[in-house]
């Protein structure tokens, strides 16, 4: 094994993680430069070679993922950039859908456009559906307009036409008369960004590219060239959204790949420990300070999507934000994380988030002028949290302040105790990440049941064995370093590229040579950039989406090897009809099937990790408590004398029954009274409930 | 489980809505209807025993609120309560038992505990067709507006009805499409009833008795003071519209009291020869609609909210259609009763009551047939979803191009162009069309079109403020009313068919949305961003 580093920028904390050459890993949180991020990655990387006794010069790899990309465009700090459109689209990332995302508000509020309308240009093109010209291509008129983007100052270029997905012509011609007339200007084009059908999302992705484009560039080569500067001057790659690796000149070009690469490294982490434990079904459970994040992994793979949406603006509601169509890892946000914010509605229910107190003033016990009730404060007054206990050493939790929140911002609404608002705020979270993760099977077609949960992040050992309980699965696993697992993820991430582009056709008029071509050019594109970074031998999966005649909404069908021959139809038929017999129970016989969108995805084989059997034996008298405190018990809806166990005092084989809590310095597990935690000789906790 | 008794029930209500939640997106994700997927034209509810809507999933059309509830009552009562097994699932799209026009198929399944009926899921899908003269105006009985499935057993003790299904079949234009919805009509209802039983199980619950009268408490608490925000007494309003054969007074008295607010739609004009007509139970909802959102946005649809509010009118005016009166665009003036009804209380909630907005959405079918003999063609119906501006809000401009009461999307372009042979050449911002005022009136949109491939169009419009745009409030001015026009300058009608041919363009101008007070009192720089954007010129 090599030295290698990941670097995780986060809003809050920049998380490093080395691996060293035994195959053991340390790791280090130092606070966000938000100014000029690479400072703390330079400090974090120096500090934690200089610990674990490694000279910079031996590191083989950096991979690093960033919120950078994502919070330039939250923050609408990117370039000054031009839109440049089909004539009669000019106003396509403005109207959006023509609909209101929240159907019960009069005075709901639409995300303005990344770039407004006195940036939007026209050039008179056009092609039809099939890439055919209907409008040649303005020479004279794209001139002018290149003259005054000359004057006026622009930083980068989106250019998106209609139909360019199909065929690239027009957007090509004019970048290539941008690029002879301003050769440093940045150009995105639709077709090389995402070329996929819908001109609203594919033309929001390439004015998100062009957007921060420049910023991730410079950003992105004084990283490497500090790195180098300091003595690492080994090859440092991204991570991307869709849970691969890109080189640094790939992401310079495309940096809205990197958009939600941060939380796709939790999901590689869960994938690797699933495929670790052998655990081919598993809830992949991330819990922080504002968010949680869930998403499903199924044969050691996460589950993936072809779209996503940025910067929610509306209590995280589908259609409040900006479009993204990229290949990504699915997962879903809520508003659920240990500073959100506790209410009481009109209705006298509670309600959780999505405000949060965020780190400044923090949850009302931080005692840094914080007044409303938290998560963090119910979990404080339920006794899952302690001062003494509490992983940041700088906080000192205040029960007073707690139990004072907690009757204001929901106690005195419904007459009831600290204790018992704490009770509601506990199970109300609960039960929104509960009914969130539910919901999510559905839309994917799947049922938990039998799944495994792992949980991370912060929070997530804390709420982990309730959900578990809620949504009536079998096993939770919490593993060791569940602070930083999104860096550790970066390490066990493959080179990997999803080309994807939309082509139509059908099973009734199946175009065998058509489908032949793109599949090889997608292919021929997403290995040409896994052959930037590695030799190594590749995996390639092609799916295509696909629908029945009329419907709205795909479902991916994956290939076997080979070309397509006449055959094909009748093959793709009978794969489609089996996939939508799994997601929906029946078929429908007779109905033309409608192929949409193609994509290729090329990765590196990883090795994978040694299989590690998960052991469910009690030892008998193992006795690591520590300590009881008062903490109560959702089981029976008592307080209870809790046990409290230290995790680095467990040992492989310990077993620990609840009620109680195991704590650690990043985060705490707790047990009701039927859950039973069995420490693993890699320190994972595994828990499950007791037999009855 | 001895968890304080108010937390147990606010956990279960919760789960109750995300069960409803999942009934509904099941039947968006397999739906074939258009307007189901695009428009969000769908329902789906949890019922008690009797017949009481307990949740109902949010989803894009405020049309199926009070229709979807009252819709279980009917089918307890014409089924008989007797005739009620376990497995049974029933059926019907009958206008007024249902939600409004044949269109809408409503599918409800009765859910078994422990040997005892305990309460209903219903959801209602708009289908491709049923049927008779396809979806339009033209008809002038209901008769031919296509079939009429009266309130029947789809399912027996799970058997599948093989007669209906057959007689649904033989029917409707598409009848894989149409068949499939209802059978995913009824899978949702299915994961619905499955939910509730775990979830009956996991809270040890005997029933929905309990939880049903603690929702409904809790709502009707809320739901009152609520209303306390208007004072007692009668509150009118008229708004003329367009209409299809000739302009339509709508007009509206609200009655406030302390039990509830009723609407009464007295002097509104009367109905139509032609399919716009609305069942009164329509009107019924786009009005709880408005008053709910603009007093109670938080509150849950169930029995409870809804029930405080009642409406009449006198037989004949075409707010209150009857058998046999054709009803299948009942949307066209239907939308325009929640501008009118917000209107009347405008004087009482000045901070709250928006302008007027374009209403009616300007959605229409396209038939491509061919243009010649000599090159045949299949034919193909195009369907587009377009809205125009919505009016300002007190203290918001409106919202440009996007629709209101109705929660309907607008389909891409390329993906409209890649079903048939239609180009959309121009699709955007309408300059000066957004009503002047402190607050200025949302935009509409310019859409141009033409067909393709040796096609023509047989055009089928429904547009609305064309001659009567929508009013500014509190010294706002209108918004621009709509146009329709050919790219040679023909003016083109705004009701009825009529033929684009191959090589025309077809420009259709939508309305703008009402601006909100003094247009003198606009902020300057929002006047300076309206010039710099183009907004206004």
């Amino acid at each position: 094994m090599a030295v290698r580093i990941g670097a995780d920028v986060g809003g809050t904390f920049t998380d490093i993680v080395i691996e060293l050459v035994d195959g053991t890993y340390t790791s280090t949180k130092v606070l966000t430069t938000h100014e000029a991020p690479e400072l703390a990655i330079l400090d974090g990387i120096s500090q934690i070679a200089t610990d674990a006794g490694v000279d910079l010069t031996d590191v083989e790899q950096i991979i690093h993922g960033t919120t950078l990309a994502t919070n330039a465009l939250i923050e609408r700090r990117g370039a000054k950039t031009a839109l440049v459109t089909t004539n009669g689209f000019r106003d396509v990332i403005e109207t959006r859908t023509e609909s209101r995302f929240e159907q019960y508000d009069l005075n709901i509020v639409l995300p303005a456009p990344l770039i407004q309308r006195a940036d939007r240009y026209t050039v008179a093109e056009r092609l039809n559906a099939r890439g055919e010209e209907l409008l040649p291509f303005d020479e004279d008129g794209a001139g002018e307009l290149i003259d005054h983007i000359g004057t006026a100052g622009y930083e980068s270029v989106a250019v998106g036409f209609i139909h360019s997905y199909r065929n690239p012509v027009n957007e090509l011609r004019f970048r290539e008369l941008l690029l002879a007339e301003l050769p440093d200007i940045a150009c995105s084009i639709s077709s090389e960004v995402s070329p996929q059908m819908r001109e609203f999302e594919r033309f929001n992705t390439v004015c998100a590219n062009a957007y921060v484009q420049p910023l991730m560039a410079s950003y992105l080569v004084r990283l490497r060239d500090e790195l180098k500067e300091r003595g690492a001057g080994c090859p440092l790659y991204m991570i991307h959204s869709g849970g691969g690796l890109m080189t640094i000149e790939s992401a310079a070009a495309f940096p809205v790949r990197l958009v939600e690469s941060g939380p796709a490294g939790g999901a590689i982490f869960a994938a690797d420990l699933a495929a670790r434990y052998g655990r081919d079904r598993v809830l992949s459970y991330d819990m922080g300070g504002t968010t949680a994040k869930i998403s499903m992994i199924e044969n050691f793979t996460p589950a993936t999507a072809k779209t996503f949406e940025v910067d929610r603006t509306a209590r995280f509601k589908k259609g409040s934000g900006m479009p993204i169509s990229i290949p990504v890892i699915e997962m879903i946000e809520i508003g659920a994380g240990g500073g959100s914010i506790a209410s009481v509605d009109t209705l006298g229910q509670i309600r959780i988030g999505p405000h949060s107190a965020g780190s400044d003033p923090g949850p009302a016990s931080y005692a840094r002028g914080g007044t409303e009730a938290t998560v963090t404060d119910a979990n404080l007054q339920l006794g899952r949290l302690h001062p003494d206990t509490f992983g940041a050493k700088d906080i000192d939790l205040s029960p007073a302040f707690a139990a004072e929140a907690l009757v204001h911002s929901v106690g005195r609404h419904l007459a009831l105790d600290a204790r018992t608002a704490a009770i509601g705020i506990a199970e109300v979270v609960d039960e929104n990440m509960t009914n969130a993760a539910r919901v999510h099977a559905v839309e994917n077609g799947k049922d938990l049941t039998g799944y495994t949960m792992i949980a991370f992040g912060g929070g997530g050992p804390l709420h982990a064995s309730r959900l578990l309980d809620k949504l009536g699965l079998e096993e939770l696993i919490v593993p060791p370093d569940a602070g930083v697992g999104s860096a550790i993820g970066f390490l066990r991430a493959p080179f990997a590229y999803e080309a994807v582009r939309s082509f139509y056709t059908t099973t009734q008029a199946f175009d065998v040579e058509g489908a032949n071509t793109i599949l090889a050019e997608l292919t021929s594109e997403a290995m040409a950039f896994v052959r930037e970074g590695t030799d190594a031998d590749v995996v390639v999966e092609r799916q295509i989406a696909m629908r029945y005649k009329g419907q709205g909404w795909e479902i991916p069908v994956t290939l076997d090897d080979g070309l397509f021959d006449d055959m094909a139809a009748e093959l793709l038929g009978a794969k489609f009809t089996k996939a939508y017999e799994e997601f929906f129970g029946r078929g429908i016989a007779d109905l033309t099937i409608e192929a949409v969108s193609w994509s290729v995805r090329v990765a590196s084989i990883v090795e994978p990790p040694p299989r590690v059997e998960l052991t469910t034996e009690l030892k008998r008298g193992s006795d690591p408590t520590v300590s009881t405190r008062s903490m109560f018990d959702p089981v029976t809806g008592n307080d209870v004398d809790g046990c409290v166990v230290e995790r680095t005092a467990m040992t492989a084989g310990d077993s620990f029954h609840g009620p109680g809590v195991i704590v650690e310095s990043q985060t705490t597990t707790t047990l009701a009274s039927h859950h039973v935690a069995v420490m693993q000789a890699d320190g994972t906790l595994l828990v499950r409930r007791v037999a009855e | 489980m001895t968890i304080n008794r108010e937390l147990h029930n606010q956990v279960m209500w919760n789960r109750l809505i995300s069960v409803v939640e999942e009934q509904a997106l099941t039947l968006v994700r397999t739906a074939f209807s258009t307007s189901v997927r695009e428009a969000g034209d769908l329902s789906a509810g949890v019922f008690d025993r009797d017949g009481r809507m307990v949740a109902q999933a949010v989803t894009g059309t405020p049309g199926h609120v009070n229709t979807m509830a009252a819709a279980v009552g009917h089918f307890i009562n014409d089924i008989g309560p007797e005739r009620i097994y376990p497995g049974d699932v029933y059926i019907t799209n009958d206008p007024w038992k249902g939600t409004g026009h044949l269109h809408d198929i409503t599918v409800c399944t009765p859910v078994f505990h422990r040997d005892e009926l305990i309460g209903f899921f219903a959801s209602t899908a708009h289908v491709v067709d049923v049927g008779g003269r396809g979806y339009g105006p033209e008809a002038s009985e209901v008769y031919e507006e296509g079939i009429r499935i009266p309130i029947l057993k789809w399912v027996e003790r799970g058997v599948l009805n093989e007669d209906l299904v057959t007689m649904v079949r033989w029917n409707v234009r598409e009848a894989d499409q149409v068949i499939g919805d209802i059978h995913g009509l009824a899978a949702c209802n299915e994961t619905g009833r499955r939910r509730l039983l775990a979830m009956l199980d996991e809270f040890d619950l005997p029933n929905l008795d309990d939880l049903a009268e603690f929702i409904f408490e809790r709502t009707h608490t809320a739901t009152m003071t609520a209303l306390e925000n208007v004072p007692p007494g009668m509150y009118t309003n008229t708004m003329t519209v367009d209409g299809y054969d000739e302009e339509v007074l709508l007009a509206v008295t609200i009655t406030v009291t302390d039990e509830g607010m009723h609407a009464d739609f007295a002097g509104t004009s009367p109905l139509s020869a032609h399919g716009v007509n609305v069942p009164i139970g329509y009107a019924e909802a786009y009005f709880t609609y408005g008053m709910l959102v603009a007093l109670a946005p938080e509150l849950p649809n169930n029995f409870a909210s809804l029930a405080p509010f009642t409406v009449s009118a006198p037989p004949g005016v075409i707010l209150n259609a009857e058998h046999p009166n054709p009803v299948a665009v009942r949307h066209v003036i239907g939308h325009f009763v929640t501008d009118l009804t917000m209107g009347a209380l405008a004087g009482v909630l000045p901070h709250i009551i928006p302008a007027e907005g374009a209403g009616a959405l300007w959605n229409f079918q396209a038939s491509a047939r061919q243009a010649s003999a000599d090159d045949p063609k299949p034919p193909i119906e195009l369907l587009m979803f377009n809205s125009g501006g919505s009016g300002a809000r007190p203290a918001l401009d409106g919202i440009t191009a996007t629709a209101f009461p109705s929660g309907v999307r607008t389909m891409s372009a390329e993906a409209t162009e890649q079903i048939g042979p239609i180009i959309v050449w121009r699709k955007e911002i309408r300059e000066n069309s957004g009503g002047e005022g402190k607050y200025r009136g949302g935009m509409g949109q310019i859409l141009e079109i033409g067909p393709t491939d040796g096609y023509q169009f047989e055009f089928s419009a429904m547009f609305d403020r064309v001659a009567n745009p929508a009013r500014g409030r509190h010294g706002g001015g209108d918004g621009a009313p709509g146009a329709v026009y050919l790219d040679d300058g023909t003016p083109f009608p705004t009701k009825g068919k009529k033929t684009v041919p191959a090589d025309r363009h077809l420009i259709m101008e939508l309305p703008g949305g009402g601006g909100f007070g003094d247009p003198e009192e606009r902020d300057a720089e929002a006047t300076a961003n309206d010039r710099r954007q183009g907004y206004i010129s």
